[in-house]
């Protein structure tokens, strides 16, 4: 496709919806001025007009295919015979899954933690700094970059290069002038798991610190100091008063996290691959796919597998949103 | 007030320490991007500012540019250029034993011709016979290379490795995707915050739900419903329209979240006002929501177009991976495959793929934030 012709259908994709909602609105405009009896029609079609376009758009690539998927897991291959629980017997047996699994596992368990210690001591430091604002941009600035470009930029940190040869990579340089055997860090089982949660934790941490920081400024400054005053150690004030202080706040930040943790796969996909034991769940998916020609059986199943990591998420959000929709 | 002090020297350390190791991976790939790719295949960007030391091969000029001084045939040459500011050390005339002369010492080949190096890769091969073979012989130096800079490797990167081109497929990629999802969304946020109709409740209830659902869910029922889509109608089941719409369906959620978060937030006496005067919903939308929404807008805007630059899965899933539509997370992808030695190409790749983050992350910092802390929960 050429560039002209690009450029033509990306103007007429956002000409269309805006057109869309012009014309309907200038006409029905028109016809709803005319009499008040055609208020309360003209109303009703209104509201057609303005949810319709969101709301095919919610069916089609949300609602649908959440069933669909449930449906498709107990299909076979093909999506066209009924096979029962076969797909989920497989991925029980499946060393793979078992794999991913306990993979997600690791993750879930420690890149929410680990960024959220860190943002909450970064978001804390920097308070009181005053450089801090340029130390809270330069660990913020992962943030804003992609998977696969952190995943380029982190393999070359962990480049690998024989004994005698020059080392190019940052962390085996270090290791071989302290007189160590360079390692080909991404082919060490269960280690390799904790070098590329390291990537995540170098990206979701800045996600922390700005919550963080915006959290600890509505900490009222008066007990801040009457704790100073009554003589508490920093460290002290800390535990005592920040961190209960900041429950809720921690509570978000670790679910937020945990859901991005729970589909990771561009860091997984672009580093390893998910070879030497490096697999998950959302990676086994995508492989599945389209592996063999294809298994949306198998597919569905892992998608299903890691919607249930998120439904304890989801109630707990309903909950609350049921909550204030009562005040 | 001397603890105090001692306390706040250690504060300030600490924080150097987490700044120091934040930034050197990015600042390593950045350097690494304008280094000359030779010596980035040897040497760390940390030694980008010393001399390296460097083995190179080259081959002498052939008879066609001998000629005859005396009784000798000579050849002479130029192994790399002068001002290039190497400094050759050592040659060989073997693979054996690369750097057997010192430069200006006279090595002697077999056939009895001689050859002999200076410092700045000037050579002087002579022989009693007509030297007969098209090609020269090949000469072994070990050379002092000065820190070399360029940008050559994104003029290979943009224009001969296809980066340039993804760029632009990611560029168009992105803003439909960014675009599309805020014109439908602001309607529908705006019918769920000020107009009644049956079913609000529920539908409100089903965009909090779908909020955290992962997008793995929808990934094969939607590559389906294009793969039969393309086959009925005879077009290509993978386009731009369908990461378009792809996008838009995976960012609805949140999209419409924070928009009716934030147009909840509005005082509604305006609105009452303006039904009064007989103004209609859609021009309450037009006159009063947007112009009070842009700041709203810019941080939606700017968390939904990142999302969609960054992307890597569903480019993956709906486009096809070719030049025309190949986005740049996946070109980088494949040429980490297939380029995985070349770091060049790799270095200059990403950084190539994260200056629209960038930009935005110096130019618009406190609308992404913004964005972020009004809640951004994405599925």
């Amino acid at each position: 496709m050429s560039l002209l012709n690009l450029l033509l259908i990306v103007f007429l994709g956002i000409l269309f919806f805006i057109l869309y909602f012009h014309i309907t609105n200038f006409f029905l405009d028109i016809y709803g001025r005319k009499t008040e009896k055609r208020y309360k029609f003209e109303n009703s079609l209104r509201v057609l007009i303005f949810i319709t376009p969101a709301f095919i758009v919610l069916f089609i690539f949300i609602l649908y295919p959440v069933f669909e998927t449930i449906r498709l897991s107990f299909y076979d291959k093909f999506g066209r015979e009924f096979v029962g629980l076969y797909n989920y017997k497989w991925a029980v047996n499946d060393p793979e899954f078992r794999r991913s699994i306990f993979n997600n596992l690791g993750w879930l368990l420690i890149v929410p933690t680990l960024s959220t210690f860190f943002g909450l001591v970064i978001a804390s430091l920097a308070d009181r700094i005053w450089w801090g604002s340029i130390a809270k941009s330069i660990i913020f600035m992962p943030m804003t970059i992609s998977f696969v470009g952190a995943g380029v930029i982190w393999k070359f940190i962990y480049e690998y290069r024989g004994p005698g040869d020059t080392q190019i990579g940052l962390i085996n340089a270090v290791i071989v002038s302290f007189g160590y055997e360079p390692q080909a860090w991404l082919t060490i089982p269960i280690w390799n798991n904790i070098f590329l949660m390291a990537i995540m934790i170098w990206i979701q941490t800045g996600l922390a610190l700005v919550i963080f920081s915006a959290a600890l400024r509505s900490i009222p400054k008066e007990m801040l100091e009457a704790a100073r005053i009554d003589g508490a150690s920093e460290i002290k004030i800390f535990f005592s008063i920040v961190i209960p202080y900041l429950e809720q706040t921690i509570l978000v930040i670790w679910t937020l996290i945990t859901i991005i943790v729970l589909r990771v796969f561009d860091i997984i996909f672009a580093m390893t691959n998910g070879e030497w034991q490096t697999g998950v769940l959302a990676n086994l998916m995508y492989d599945w796919m389209f592996r063999g020609g294809g298994d949306s059986g198998r597919g569905s199943v892992l998608a299903i597998v890691i919607m249930i990591g998120v439904i304890p998420i989801l109630a707990w959000n309903l909950y609350k949103h049921r909550q204030e929709q009562k005040i | 007030m001397k603890k105090k002090n001692l306390s706040s020297i250690f504060s300030q350390l600490l924080l150097l320490f987490f700044v120091i190791i934040w930034i050197i991976p990015t600042f390593g790939l950045f350097i690494s991007s304008l280094r000359d790719k030779d010596l980035l295949a040897i040497s760390g960007w940390w030694t980008a500012l010393t001399t390296t030391k460097v083995n190179e091969i080259h081959r002498m000029s052939g008879m066609e540019d001998q000629i005859k001084v005396d009784d000798y045939f000579i050849i002479k040459g130029k192994l790399f250029e002068t001002n290039s500011g190497k400094k050759i050390q050592n040659f060989g005339i073997t693979s054996k034993r690369i750097d057997e002369y010192v430069v200006g010492e006279i090595a002697i080949f077999k056939d009895k011709s001689e050859v002999t190096v200076d410092e700045v890769g000037n050579y002087i091969w002579k022989s009693k016979t007509e030297f007969t073979k098209k090609k020269g012989k090949r000469l072994f130096i070990s050379v002092l290379s000065p820190p070399a800079f360029t940008f050559d490797n994104y003029r290979e990167v943009l224009f001969k490795e296809g980066i340039g081109r993804a760029f632009i497929n990611t560029a168009a990629v992105a803003l439909p995707s960014t675009i599309i999802p805020l014109i439908i969304c602001s309607f529908f946020a705006y019918a769920l915050t000020w107009m009644k109709f049956f079913g609000r409740d529920t539908l409100l209830a089903i965009i909090i739900a779908s909020l955290v659902v992962p997008l793995q869910m929808s990934l094969i029922p939607i590559l389906t419903i294009y793969n039969d889509f393309g086959a009925l109608f005879g077009v290509a089941a993978k386009s731009y329209p369908g990461v378009w719409m792809a996008h838009t369906g995976f960012g609805l959620a949140s999209t419409t979240f924070l928009l009716r978060n934030f147009i909840k937030s509005l005082p509604s006496e305006m609105m009452e006002a303006a039904k009064v005067d007989g103004a209609s919903h859609y021009d309450i939308f037009l006159k009063i929501i947007i112009p009070l929404s842009i700041p709203a807008f810019a941080s939606i805007f700017i968390l939904q177009f990142l999302w969609c630059w960054n992307d890597l899965l569903v480019g993956l899933v709906f486009l096809d991976q070719v030049p025309s539509e190949i986005i740049l997370t996946a070109k980088l992808k494949e040429l980490l495959g297939s380029r995985g030695e070349n770091w060049e190409i790799l270095t200059t790749g990403a950084f190539v793929s994260m200056t629209v983050p960038l930009f935005i992350f110096f130019a618009l910092q406190k609308y992404f934030i913004r964005g972020l802390l009004a809640g951004s929960v994405k599925g």
